[in-house]
């Protein structure tokens, strides 16, 4: 398959990814400034030459905290997608391996559970127990990603359980873990992908949400969402400061969606077709 | 559709454009904004400040009063007289004065007062300013007579806090709902997370309030208070959270912004017994490390005042210690080398909610950090902070505003949380509450200043200023804030 | 169907039982002491003690778990510490505005979708097609609370056409109550709408390659009409079921919103409450809103089951 035919969606939706992404490695090893150094005499200075959006309350640079909120926000987003693929797939596969047992009963009704609480509420008492940080942050955000990749695997898995290549690897007297691991996990992986992709992009809405609140990650680590919330009282006389990190958390989220959407275009050939 | 929305905005509008008309007259209204609503109405059992910002000498008043300037003032009590030894003080009450509720107000009422406040299952957060009195007799209906174990030169000052005032024992069982005191406004209505409404007092006993009604709006939020000070939607907004929105309010004609002085003195908190702060080396290079001027600039915008020991500068006994701490980051590094910590160290930061501590701890890590010293930065909420910083004494360093007036005390506490023991310290305390001559009180306040500021317990950093906005017509609020007070009874619109 | 619906009510309890705990754990180690909280820095030891006996804080914590469930079980959800009023009366007071927000940002919401999955759907694949899905991806994107501060900038700073927030009370009219609500219902309409414009777009399209919306184009019926009178009336299902999970979110998810709004509704309670330690609140209304999601979950599940009897096994 050539490049041309790849989505337009995925396309645009890459670029901005890879901006972001790129951004943020970029920003481990060079920042046009030291996001660490303040330098109150040249506070609250407008886009100009020297700082390309300007600099914030402290004198910072704000394109160079832009690059390492990047970092924060992907790193936390990331792991906590990490943490509910690693924790919630292989529930989902369990549940469906064993489809209508006590196991799957107490998965599928644990997973409605962690539904029924609100996330950003318990989110909050989570950060209010251990403390604010970008760690706390993540198992917050990751928690409740978990029943959601459980759902899309199980859902996935039960179908696949009935097709007949399952059954040929069952005569052949293979268990279901392996069954599950080498059957069923590839097939469902680009779901999963596309799943990714969705709570990736919901975890640096999430992000950005609690550092707004004061409950990620930690100064001096810039972090978008905290940026928004240190702009909100200089927003009137200086707009910069919010309209950076706020674009910034926009893009980041809107390319993750359209290369979800595009993935799931890629994947779903019978999808594209109705599409076009 | 769009039409459905702009329809839904242009009806909302017209309401609103109904309930603003029909304001013309001369007010006799007024809204003031505070940050923080008070969790319960009851000043002598919290220690929540927005209790007093709201009741304090409006509906409960005291044997004394603050006045603006922070002097103290006969309230409830007319008149009084020491003994020659100090330790008795008898009472003149005023006359006919009664509670809200119509009971009258008498000596019976003063000695519940003082009572509860010092009785072992007392709740007042400020049980240690009862803590010398050993009896409280009532003479006659007007007059009292308070005895004390110790001469205490600070009686009259502790008995105009808040935390001092006069209730009355029919009404205290609905004290934290329902305030009845003696003050020039009544409380009328309290809509929980929004509002508290204060009505004057046709039966006030003296000068009665010139305005009808006060209503305090809780805005916690300085984006919000700023809009809603911008939009007249409150009149007055006394203790504005956010120093950077003041230079549009002062060029606005239809504003006035008041700049006082508050008992706020804010400090880097320094643990005196945790290793390496508990050598005065490293104490002392913290202290120069410290950029006063940027962190004024950068955390304050500018307001506040530059302190170099413990003490309020608006206090006559002030002295101007900053010269003992000012910046300079080489002799910093140079007195780090000195305790042999020549590649610096690492420590915690602890910081309460307050926008002083946020953003001044953010500046203070950078600062530290240009002369070696690494900060871990952890934002606590208050409770957080009571448990690990103030009780726990789980930190390195803290940056907090104390706010009550005159605490130097504080430093002659070994348990406290800087945990600074110093028997020297502690013999000046020892001494000054007994002495009560002028000059000589004078000399030992300041030989306490010198002492905390050269054994640079913890790092001094500036004066906190009272900060209000307040509508251009209204005349009479506080400027300064020596007590957490929002003192309405002389409060008017000119016009 | 009695044997499918006891098994859901036994998982159900079940479920509540569970919550309980978990949210009760939680809560209580939150570290920070109610009482030391209300009496400050100059507080002493024996006064903070006293506090504590006085709001019942000195008993054993699992005393303390059995006397709020069964408390929660007779309906009465405890006295606040902070404020020493009934936590019922609060969320009641509070629901009075996180309610009818709720409810104004799910009908400002589905006022933007209805029309615009309708356009999109009706034109697949023209301009206003990808003009209106273009919208809807800015929509999810955009983080409610940025939103927010933009219209609080532009309408109440710049434009003062309405107060930034806060909340005048019903009783000082509708109007003026509804004022106060329009942009914090706007903020979390945003989202909202363009994901609910999705649903219906999707939706439509789906029943759109029925084979009953073919046969009703070969009968002659125009498209119009068989968008009216067959496409919708089916799409309206998955549409109505993302319409109720919206309205459990919208009730807690408006946290961040009251935020900054400074409404008083729920969400601010709890907030308030977790930093000021007020833990019973806590407790309470946050097993108030599970249990609300809980119980309304059975309930779908109960009605689905009685509609399609497949769904009583799995």
């Amino acid at each position: 398959m050539g490049l041309a035919v790849l989505p337009r969606t995925l396309w645009i939706g890459g670029a901005l990814t890879v901006l972001f992404l790129g951004a943020a490695l970029l920003s481990l090893v060079w920042t046009p400034y030291d996001v660490t150094q303040l330098d109150v005499a040249n506070k609250l200075k407008g886009p100009a030459g020297a700082h390309w959006f300007g600099t914030d309350h402290f004198g910072r640079d704000i394109f160079s905290m832009i690059m390492v909120g990047a970092r924060t926000s992907i790193a936390v987003a990331l792991i906590a997608v990490g943490i509910g693929v690693g924790l919630g797939v292989p529930l989902g596969l369990a549940a469906a391996a064993s489809r209508g047992s006590w196991l799957d009963e107490i998965i599928m009704r644990g997973n409605d559970l962690v539904f029924a609480f609100p996330s950003l509420v318990i989110a909050i008492l989570i950060t209010a127990v251990f403390g604010a940080s970008a760690v706390n942050a993540i198992i917050a955000i990751g928690i409740f990603n978990i029943p959601v990749f459980a759902r899309v695997a199980r859902g996935a898995a039960l179908s696949l359980w009935q097709r007949e290549f399952i059954l040929a690897a069952r005569v052949a007297g293979k268990g279901p873990v392996r069954i599950s691991a080498e059957h069923i996990l590839p097939n469902i992986a680009n779901l999963l992908i596309v799943q990714g992709t969705i709570q990736f992009s919901l975890g640096i809405l999430a992000e950005a949400g609690l550092s707004y609140v004061g409950l990620g990650a930690q100064p001096p680590l810039p972090s978008w969402g905290r940026m928004l919330a240190d702009s909100q009282t200089m927003i009137s006389f200086a707009p910069h400061l919010a309209i950076a990190p706020g674009l910034a958390i926009v893009l980041t989220v809107l390319g993750l969606n359209l290369m979800g959407d595009g993935l799931r275009d890629l994947f779903d050939p019978r999808l594209r077709r109705a599409r076009t | 559709m769009t039409g459905s929305i702009l329809k839904t905005i242009a009806v909302s509008l017209a309401a609103l454009a109904i309930g603003a008309g029909g304001a013309l007259a001369a007010k006799t209204e007024i809204t003031v904004g505070m940050q923080l609503e008070p969790p319960h109405l009851d000043p002598t059992s919290a220690a929540a400040g927005a209790i007093d910002s709201v009741l304090y000498s409006n509906v409960f008043e005291g044997l004394t009063r603050f006045g603006p300037d922070g002097s103290v003032n006969p309230g409830l009590a007319k008149s009084w007289e020491i003994s020659e030894d100090g330790l008795s003080y008898t009472f003149t009450l005023q006359e006919g004065v009664s509670f809200h509720d119509g009971t009258a107000m008498d000596a019976e009422d003063v000695k519940y007062s003082l009572d509860r406040a010092r009785a072992e299952d007392s709740a007042n957060a400020q049980k240690g300013l009862f803590a010398n009195i050993a009896s409280v007799d009532v003479v006659d209906p007007l007059t009292v007579k308070v005895t004390l174990t110790t001469p205490t030169g600070n009686f009259l000052f502790n008995m105009a806090w808040g935390d001092a005032v006069i209730v009355a024992t029919e009404s205290i069982e609905g004290i934290k709902q329902t305030p009845i005191g003696t003050g020039a406004f009544r409380f009328d209505n309290w809509v929980q997370g929004d509002s508290i409404t204060l009505v004057r007092n046709p039966d006030y006993w003296g000068t009665p309030a010139k305005l009808d009604k006060a209503t305090f709006k809780f805005i916690s939020d300085p984006t919000a208070a700023f809009a809603a000070m911008m939009a007249e939607d409150i009149d007055a907004f006394s203790g504005f959270p956010a120093p950077e929105n003041l230079p549009q309010f002062d060029a606005d004609p239809r504003f006035t912004v008041l700049v006082g002085s508050t008992e706020g003195e804010t400090i880097l908190s320094t643990n005196n017994k945790q290793p390496p702060l508990d050598n005065v080396k490293v104490r002392q290079a913290i202290a120069h490390a410290i950029d006063r001027r940027a962190i004024i600039d950068g955390a304050m915008f500018g307001y506040g005042t530059p302190i170099g020991s413990h003490f309020a500068p608006h206090n006559p006994a002030y002295v101007d210690l900053t010269g003992n701490s000012a910046y300079d980051p080489d002799k910093a590094k140079a007195l780090l080398a000195e305790a042999g910590l020549a590649d610096g160290f690492k420590t915690t930061l602890k910081l309460p909610p307050p926008s002083y501590a946020r953003r001044g701890g953010e500046i203070i890590a950078a600062q530290l950090r240009a002369v070696g010293i690494e900060t871990e930065i952890s934002n606590l909420e208050w409770a957080q902070w009571l448990e690990q910083v103030f009780r726990g004494k789980d930190y390195g360093l803290t940056i907090v505003s104390h706010t009550e007036p005159m605490d130097i005390g504080i430093y002659g506490n070994p348990e406290y949380y800087f945990q600074y023991d110093n028997p020297k310290f502690r013999e000046i305390m020892d001494e000054l509450n007994v002495t009560t001559g002028g000059s000589a009180r004078t000399e030992l306040m300041q030989t306490a200043q010198k002492m905390i500021s050269e054994d640079y317990v913890n790092g001094f950093l500036f004066q906190l200023a009272a900060l209000s906005v307040v509508n251009a017509k209204v005349v009479g609020m506080w400027k300064d804030a020596p007590t957490q007070a929002t003192d309405l009874t002389a409060v008017y619109w000119a016009e | 169907m009695v044997r499918f619906v006891l098994g859901k009510l036994v998982s159900l309890i079940v479920s509540l039982s569970v919550a309980s705990l978990v949210i009760f754990a939680v809560v209580e180690i939150i570290p920070g002491d109610p009482a030391a909280y209300m009496l400050g820095i100059n507080a002493q030891e024996d006064t903070v003690a006293a506090l504590r006996a006085q709001l019942g804080l000195d008993v054993p914590k699992w005393q303390r778990y059995l006397d709020w469930v069964g408390g929660l079980l007779a309906g009465d959800l405890g006295a606040s510490y902070t404020y020493r009023t009934p936590v019922a009366e609060m969320v009641g007071e509070r629901l009075w505005i996180s309610l009818p927000l709720a409810v104004y940002a799910l009908v400002l919401s589905t006022l933007i979708a209805f029309p615009a999955g309708l356009l999109a759907a009706s034109r697949r694949g023209s301009a206003a097609d990808v003009g209106v899905m273009g919208a809807t991806q800015l929509g999810v994107a955009i983080p409610n609370f940025w939103f927010a501060m933009l219209m609080v900038l532009i309408f109440a700073i710049n434009l003062r056409w309405v107060s930034a927030g806060g909340f005048p009370g019903w009783e000082s009219g509708l109007l003026t109550g509804l004022g106060a609500l329009t942009l914090p219902a706007i903020s979390l309409a945003l989202p909202q709408a363009a994901i609910l414009t999705r649903v219906m777009r999707s939706a439509l399209l789906d029943t759109l390659d029925e084979d009953y919306v073919r046969t009703a184009r070969a009968k002659g019926l125009t498209w119009r009409q068989v968008l009216w009178r067959h496409a919708l009336r089916n799409a309206l299902i998955p549409v109505l079921t993302i319409i109720g999970l919206q309205f459990s979110f919208l009730l807690a998810g408006g946290i961040i919103i009251e935020q900054v709004f400074y409404l008083p509704g729920l969400g601010r309670l709890i907030f308030q409450a977790i930093s000021s330690r007020d833990l019973i609140v806590v407790e309470s209304v946050v097993m108030l809103l599970v249990f609300a999601v809980i119980v309304v979950n059975f309930l779908v599940d109960i009605a689905y089951a009685a509609v399609d009897p497949r769904l009583r096994r799995r």
